[in-house]
């Protein structure tokens, strides 16, 4: 009997059909038996929430059976975000909730840290632990040591904890090993940042420009809705990318670009748009400074010039430049979102917000809009205590342009060789599995073995949890309330979630552990409502609204208040730059010492034997947050890593062969990993999906699959301008033997 | 009344939310899908294309599981929708055997189980979970005598085919292209 539920199809065309969906596992308890397909009902019982598989925060409703057990969640047709239709990962968000390997009560840690050896403790007893250390770190070293580390709804109550603590010294992730270089660029240039969900107005363009960025495996929900309209409307692709992604495969002009070289392409496109004349003239002169600069600038940099440099053939970037002028101003050259590649990503954004700028997309239809949220009032409080030191004491005249903390820029504080000035002696990590998100994992597990105290909260039993002194589980967000949703959009809106359903085991929301850790550190003043039914309709009444409202509609979204999504064509503008125009040549980047205009320069290229180490997403998974989730690893369980055929028939290599990937720096992968030989990837580099090759046997699902990009990640690219950690400089090579570990 | 599903190849990213929805929708035991995601992609690199389309029953016309079973089990329902009656169903595995798009499988309760176009939806006016949830908005799904559904317009105005045309299974399936 043939059984299509395999992973590997074998198909009549091409080299064969990957089969994605579908697996092999265990059945589970969702069935209900011999029902009829012709008999079904629909159950309409339903609960507004929105998702926290990954930051993109979906509104939808969560429904449960007539049994009162959670079913599924659909979009909600009202949300900007998501238009009544999830991604698979927020549609398998139900496995957060049914994932067998949650943590289930709080735990202490009885061995030494990374060991994952834990006694189980009563909320009581963790909570006076972690008041305690904290008292006497603040005694001893003052309560800015103690830092907290968050990439999730909760960080908002610990940060507001911490704050009155003292400290404030928080930080997310998503801005030194993600997206800041971009924000940090596109304020020097526009006085705006790109923000989230990304201000692009993909609906209505006419040239979408992604360098790469993966947008579709990439599955951030609203602009994969928003490129698939594009697609209907004849919207014209441009996609530079080592790989041949989803995204490269819908589009008219695909660049397979040599990785590290994108911002000769970004000075070619520039020079073309100026020496042909091809730029928005009025929009230049009207609104930007330092073009005559720019001209100058670019000069030299051709197509011929950047041929040599990217491989790809001038005639290809002079077509794609004359596609973009064509659609100019309804055209984005968009500026990706995991952007610290090569540790000059802010200059290389920056080439990006000028290109921008020259095609006139800024604040126009079909190019970048302005965007609009609602302002949530806060409940009172006392102010908080001014901190002695933050973070960036720790590196004084560095990073100077850094507009958030650095989440990485804490972890090396921690480590006392560092400075002497700012040392954390405490983390509360929340949401965060840093041992994956840190690029140089002995320098993340360093750090925390300097500290007096280690805090996880989280949902799953990650590798990060292994490192606490205390793990405080926390409920999912199906089983919660949390704070309003109110991120930016075409027009302000706010969304609410709220429990589905009683948290299974012994978990509790992150606002209540707050609460109860502030009770204990003599802080209640600070949070002085009752529970967050309080606090939201004290919220929601001021927003024209009422909790119960909210728990009918889920969303709600108000008129635009301030300003049109786009500029008016002459209009008189402002821009928060110091010359309050768009700066062509950054003014702000000249005084703090760094170049006013992009340089190109090279970057370190593979070693003989090895290949570039790039790494992304598949649109199944958010990191390692979901490789354990019993639907989500039904689709995908483990990673592959690509190798382009050419590379695989000189090793030798065939498909699905297990190898471990070894760095330049002799670090062997944990794990190994099978090969997927495709045409997909280039020869000089080899790709993996991130969050995979976790190393925690709590995991039953996830444990050893695949290989992790974070244990590769040795040398580490610092961006000089705002502390953004590149992580494209590794390479790797083929070893078919795990690593010898010396026995003693 | 002809159901018929029509799915956009070039709108298709292959993120395999149909597959999820129809987990969580018909509650499909994990490991186990009535849809899933097949990726082709032909050329040398850098000249290269790629196909992506999600696979499901194809509702044939004229059905060989249909034909082969000997209980009836599986049958032609409203609209043309290929059906299994659990109660009925021995899980004898010809229908498995039968099927050109190896579009069924064995549900561990020991009936044999398969897309049904979510009728149950559809008849309450609502699209199958796939095509509901589908974040590129690539699949189409309705009526083929109603000239005006949009499955209708999405053939009229575009080139399509169906998998292995070759089985004479006529397919209610279509993929744009």
């Amino acid at each position: 009997m043939t059984n299509r539920r395999q992973f590997i199809k074998i198909t009549t065309s091409g080299i064969g059909g990957l089969l994605l969906g579908g697996g092999m596992a265990a059945a589970n308890r969702f069935f209900v038996p011999g029902t009829d397909p012709e008999e079904l009902s629909i159950d309409l019982t339903r609960t507004p929430t929105y998702c926290e598989v990954c930051f993109w925060k979906c509104a939808g409703w969560v429904y449960k059976t007539s049994e009162g057990k959670i079913w599924k969640i659909i979009g909600n047709d009202d949300d900007q975000h998501s238009n009544g239709r999830f991604c698979p990962r927020g549609t398998g968000g139900v496995g957060m909730y049914f994932d067998e390997d949650r943590l289930k009560t709080p735990l202490i840690r009885t061995e030494e840290r990374g060991s994952q050896s834990f006694r189980e403790a009563s909320w009581e007893e963790a909570f006076n632990y972690i008041a305690e250390k904290m008292k006497s770190i603040a005694t001893e070293h003052g309560p800015e040591c103690i830092a907290l580390l968050t990439h999730g709804s909760g960080g908002e109550y610990f940060g507001h904890l911490l704050k009155a603590f003292g400290s404030g010294s928080i930080a997310a992730p998503s801005y030194s090993q993600c997206r800041g270089p971009r924000e940090v660029a596109f304020f020097s240039t526009f006085g705006e940042g790109v923000m989230s969900p990304e201000r692009t107005d993909i609906r209505d363009t006419k040239c979408l420009v992604l360098i790469g960025s993966h947008i579709g495996e990439n599955m951030h929900n609203g602009q994969v809705q928003e490129m698939s309209d594009a697609i209907d409307k004849g919207t014209s692709i441009i996609t530079v990318d080592p790989r041949f992604s989803v995204a490269a495969g819908k589009s008219k002009y695909w660049l397979p670009i040599k990785p590290a070289t994108d911002l000769a392409l970004l000075l070619a496109w520039m020079h073309v748009l100026i020496y042909e004349e091809r730029y928005d003239k009025n929009y230049v002169e009207e609104y930007t400074f330092g073009f005559e600069q720019l001209k100058e600038h670019v000069r030299n940099k051709t197509p011929e010039w950047a041929y040599g440099i990217t491989t790809i053939e001038p005639d290809l970037i002079r077509k794609s430049a004359r596609e973009m002028a064509n659609a100019a101003p309804a055209v984005i050259v968009h500026p990706g979102r995991h952007v610290t590649w090569y540790g000059d990503d802010t200059q290389r954004e920056r080439a990006i917000a000028m290109l921008n700028a020259l095609l006139g997309s800024w604040g126009r239809r079909g190019g970048y809009y302005n965007p609009e949220s609602v302002t949530i009032p806060q409940w009172p409080h006392p102010g908080y205590p001014a901190p002695r030191r933050t973070w960036k004491d720790a590196f004084p005249d560095k990073y100077t342009l850094a507009s958030s903390s650095l989440a990485s820029g804490i972890c090396d504080a921690t480590i006392p060789a560092v400075s002497e000035a700012c040392n954390f002696k405490g983390w509360i990590v929340n949401g965060t599995n840093l041992i994956h998100t840190f690029p140089d994992q002995k320098n993340t597990i360093n750090a925390i073995q300097n500290l007096d105290l280690m805090v996880v909260v989280d949902t799953m039993p990650m590798d990060i949890t292994g490192w606490a002194d205390v793990v405080l589980p926390e409920c999912t967000y199906l089983e919660r309330y949390d704070s309003l949703r109110h991120s930016p959009h075409r027009k302000p809106a706010i969304a609410l979630r709220m429990p589905a359903t009683e948290p299974l085991y012994n978990t509790k929301p992150a606002w209540w552990m707050a609460q109860e850790l502030a009770k204990r550190l003599g802080l209640e003043a600070y949070f002085t409502w009752k529970d967050m039914e309080e606090l939201l309709d004290w919220q929601l009444k001021q927003l024209d609204s009422s909790l119960d409202e909210m728990q009918r509609i889920g969303v709600k979204t108000y008129e635009r208040s301030w300003e049109d999504l786009y500029m008016t064509e002459g209009e008189e503008l402002e821009f928060l730059t110091n010359t309050g125009k768009i700066e062509l040549y950054s003014t702000e980047f000249q005084e703090a010492g760094f170049d006013p205009m992009p340089v190109f320069t090279a970057h370190e290229e593979p070693p003989e034997g090895f290949y570039r180490l790039i790494y992304g997403r598949a649109p199944m998974h958010t990191f390692s947050r979901t490789s354990n989730n019993p639907n989500l690893t039904d689709l995908m369980d483990e990673n592959k890593v690509w190798v382009n055929p050419k590379v695989a028939k000189l090793w030798g290599l065939e498909q699905d062969q297990v190898v471990y990937l070894e760095n330049q720096d002799g670090v062997r992968s944990k794990f190994p990993v099978k090969v997927r030989v495709t045409e997909r990837i280039r020869w000089d580099s080899v790709y993996i999906v991130h969050g995979f090759g976790n190393d925690n046997k709590k995991l039953s699902r996830s444990h050893g699959r695949g290989a992790s990009d974070a244990d590769l990640i040795t040398r580490v690219h610092i961006d000089p301008i705002m502390g953004g950690t590149g992580m494209r400089g590794n390479f790797v090579t083929f070893k078919f033997e795990p690593e010898q570990t010396l026995v003693s | 009344m002809r159901y018929a599903m029509a799915i956009d190849t070039k709108k298709c990213v292959g993120c395999s939310d149909c597959v999820v929805a129809c987990q969580t929708e018909n509650f499909v035991p994990i490991g186990y899908c009535r849809d899933w995601v097949v990726e082709i992609v032909d050329g040398t690199y850098p000249q290269l294309e790629m196909e992506i389309r999600s696979e499901r029953c194809c509702h044939c016309e004229n059905a060989p599981c249909v034909r082969c079973c000997p209980t009836g089990a599986s049958h032609i329902s409203d609209g043309g929708t290929v059906l299994v009656k659990p109660n009925k169903c021995i899980g004898c595995g010809a229908c498995i055997a039968s099927c050109p798009y190896d579009a069924r499988y064995p549900h561990p309760d020991g009936h044999v189980d398969k897309c049904t176009f979510c009728l149950h939806r559809v008849k309450q006016g609502l699209d199958p979970a796939c095509v509901a949830a589908c974040p590129t908005k690539c699949m189409y799904f309705g009526d083929l005598d109603n000239p005006r559904s949009d499955i209708s317009m999405a053939l009229k105005k575009r080139k399509w085919k169906t998998l292995i045309p070759e089985a004479g299974t006529n397919p209610q399936l279509y993929y744009l292209i």
